[in-house]
């Protein structure tokens, strides 16, 4: 049966092109089947003297190859056949009062919604565990958003400042004995300087230069941490990290302790819910110094740099300070985030600082649309707690993680937000839809 | 003197490979400007469906080397060309002219994919294979110390060579590789004067993995083990390679690979094997701050 090709004003259902929907679904099974031949097909295993041997999966290769099959045969007919759903219809980007208005209400929901999680599910020791590293990637997410987001500067190696504000709690307190809230300040200070450290280099690269030696500088503190065995206890990590105390007091179960001192009870849970509140209130100062300072000349500048460098200085703008402070602030924030990691682990390794984190942050801020803090916030509960969903397929998780990666860029490669609200107007405030941006750009 | 000489030898070998990786870094990013983060992920793709390949000639009977690495470089080449195309297709294509970074995070999201494919169908444990071609030439026997050039790292030089013979010559005298060099100009007026761009992307992926391929077989051949992580480290160390080198410049690719390839052999044998890869991209950092465009690298044009 093959489609006519008449009338396209008339796009009736019954005119189903199946040959073709067919022809494209052998084709993809032919490729799979090219592709998943070795890999699959075949088995390769220590034998028993030791020298590797393959083994052979037939039904594997074969099953893999026909949901491959299936599943292309699914798409083309719908694709064929025009019975596209088209995810766009529902997130109308041109829309610019709904999304300002979804926007608004649905920072102010989730807001209450963090704030009210600890109350709300105090007996699930799991679910604030979650809510914290949840947090803990809002946060990063917030961090790197300034130099990604706003001043537009690829930055592969968010995780060494992570790394640097974790290390920075754990030696102060191991050498100095330092407390967490003294070392909060300190880590994220250090985080400053090391990202000004890294700026400097970087100062008159342009974009995919950046992004690889920014990627290359948190590879060299990782292997400092892991191979610097001496002071930073090397692939080992450092155990012990103290605890963070309610401004003194110490979660404990002793007279002094929180739980006696305040007439309660005592549970670990008390613990558990102070740290959440404690990464939310960072996580909220993230956003709100970020807000702030969008409206400062600073913030603005840092904008003016992601549009276009060169007219940025020709209007005058230093552009290295600019520069400077992105990669300052936005290393300070993933200060504090790492100390805070630190203190909650209660032990960091190495092992916590590799490229994978990074490459998460990013695709945090890239997936939350570039700048849109509540994008942002969304991308990061959808990841994390999508993650842990899938914790009960242990293996396939990473898979399924990637897969997911690719799939929500293919299906909205401008971010789940992707409008931009400015930061200064006139009269009144109008979103800016993406197509205009994206027109911009070329 | 005959310590350096070999460190010189092990280097120049090392720094091949890397080079050959690189290629399909560079050529990539110069036609779409794009970083293919996954690119390490089909070299390691090549290294595994190279060492299966091997095999897989060996249970049926094919154990004559020559004739088996012949056959294991066909296969190898055919069918990780056959991935760099799929990864191509599903995962870059739809993104084409879309925001910069959304390329790269797809990108980053499929070499999680393939890591953790090649990690699920054959195991997470490492892969040894016996040394295939033992046996070398000895240059210099002096005291005891014995300067050695191995069969394998003259296989792995001149295989090198010879691809980039091949491949200078595809890219200056061929259709193609006008098309190709036509693309990295100016994509839009390209296909104006009637480029088939699509075409030229998709070939450029299945070339760029097709020297990824050989490379993984020359790793295998040359460390004679692998597992599923070798790919991002290597991609790393290929991608500073192209960067150093002038990202977009194919001879550029080699230096840079044959670089990093010397700084890694000469710091570990002199100074501390801990830190080489810190040694390599703390040179790169430096080479940038002098050179921001690499070695090779055509200054960019600013335009307003």
């Amino acid at each position: 049966m093959t489609a006519p090709q008449e009338s396209e004003s008339a796009p009736s259902r019954s005119r189903i092109d199946i040959a073709g929907a067919l022809k494209d679904a052998v084709v993809a099974a032919l490729v799979a089947f090219g592709l998943f031949s070795l890999m699959l097909g075949l088995l390769s295993q220590g034998g028993p003297r030791g020298a590797l041997t393959v083994t052979t999966r037939p039904g594997l290769l074969f099953s893999a190859v026909a949901v491959v099959f299936v599943g292309r045969l699914l798409v083309a007919l719908i694709a064929r056949n025009h019975l596209t759903l088209d995810f766009r219809r529902f997130f109308p980007a041109g829309l610019g009062h709904v999304s300002e208005i979804l926007e608004r209400y649905a920072g102010a929901a989730l807001m209450l919604f963090a704030l009210a999680t600890p109350l709300l599910f105090y007996s699930n020791r799991y679910l604030l565990d979650l809510g914290i590293l949840v947090l803990t990637y809002v946060m990063l997410g917030w961090g790197l958003n300034i130099v990604v987001g706003l001043a537009g500067l690829l930055d592969l190696g968010y995780v060494a400042f992570y790394a640097v504000g974790a290390y920075s709690y754990a030696l102060l307190a191991q050498y100095f004995g330092l407390s967490f809230w003294i070392c909060l300040p300190l880590a994220g200070i250090l985080a400053a300087f090391w990202g000004i450290l890294l700026g400097f280099p970087v100062l008159r690269l342009r974009g995919d230069y950046l992004a690889i030696v920014t990627l290359a500088f948190g590879e060299i503190i990782k292997m400092v941490l892991v191979n610097w065995a001496s002071f930073t206890g090397g692939p080992n990590g450092i155990p012990g990290v103290p605890r963070p105390s309610f401004f003194g007091i110490p979660f404990t179960d002793t007279p002094q302790g929180f739980a006696a001192t305040f007439g309660l009870e005592f549970t670990p849970t008390h613990r558990v819910v102070f740290l959440y509140y404690v990464i939310l209130a960072l996580a909220l100062l993230t956003n709100f110094v970020t807000i702030r300072l969008r409206r400062l000349p600073i913030g603005r500048a840092w904008e003016a740099l992601r549009e276009d460098e060169i007219a940025c200085r020709s209007l005058g703008i230093n552009t290295t300070n600019t520069k400077l402070t992105a990669f300052a602030i936005g290393a300070m924030f993933g200060g504090f985030a790492g100390s805070f990691f630190a203190t909650r682990q209660g032990f960091i390794s190495p092992e916590s600082f590799v490229f994978m984190e990074s490459a998460l942050v990013l695709a945090i801020v890239v997936l939350g649309g570039m700048g849109s803090q509540l994008g942002v916030a969304v991308a990061a509960l959808a990841m994390i707690g999508g993650f842990e969903f899938f914790r009960q397929f242990e293996q396939f998780r990473m898979l399924v993680f990637g897969t997911a990666m690719v799939a929500i860029m293919v299906w909205r490669p401008r971010g789940l937000v992707a409008t931009r609200t400015p930061s200064v107007f006139l009269k009144e405030k109008k979103i800016i839809p993406a197509v205009i941006i994206e027109e911009a750009r070329q | 003197m005959e310590y350096f000489v070999q460190q010189l030898i092990n280097g120049i070998a090392l720094g091949s490979i890397y080079g050959l990786v690189a290629i399909g870094y560079t050529m990539v990013y110069g036609i779409i400007g794009m970083i293919n983060f996954a690119h390490g992920d089909v070299f390691m793709v090549g290294a595994f469906l190279a060492l299966i390949a091997f095999l897989a000639l060996i249970a049926i009977g094919i154990t004559a080397i020559p004739l088996a690495l012949f056959l294991v470089l066909l296969i190898a080449m055919v069918l990780t060309a056959l991935y760099g195309w799929a990864v191509e297709q599903l995962a870059y294509r739809p993104l084409r002219g879309s925001l910069r970074l959304a390329p790269l995070i797809s990108a980053i999201g499929m070499s999680i994919v393939l890591q953790n494919y090649v990690q699920l169908a054959q195991g997470a444990r490492v892969k040894p294979l016996p040394p295939l071609i033992p046996g070398g030439f000895t240059i210099i026997d002096r005291g005891g110390f014995i300067v050695q050039l191995s069969y394998v790292q003259i296989i792995i030089v001149v295989t090198t060579l010879t691809l980039m013979f091949i491949f200078s010559w595809l890219v200056a005298k061929t259709r193609l590789g006008r098309d190709m060099r036509a693309c990295e100009q100016d994509l839009k007026m390209a296909s104006l004067v009637g480029v088939d761009t699509d075409r030229t992307i998709s070939l450029t992926f299945v070339i760029g993995a097709a020297l990824a391929a050989v490379a993984g077989i020359m790793y295998l051949l040359y460390y004679g083990v692998i597992d599923f992580f070798i790919g991002f480290i290597a991609g790393v160390k290929a991608f500073t390679a192209a960067v150093l080198g002038g990202i977009g410049s194919l001879p550029g690719a080699m230096i840079g690979g044959l670089l990093i390839g010397l700084i890694e052999t000469f710091w570990s044998a002199y100074f501390s094997v801990q830190y080489k890869d810190v040694a390599a991209f703390s040179i790169l950092i430096v080479v940038l701050i002098f050179m921001p465009t690499g070695i090779l690298g055509r200054p960019e044009v600013e335009k307003v």
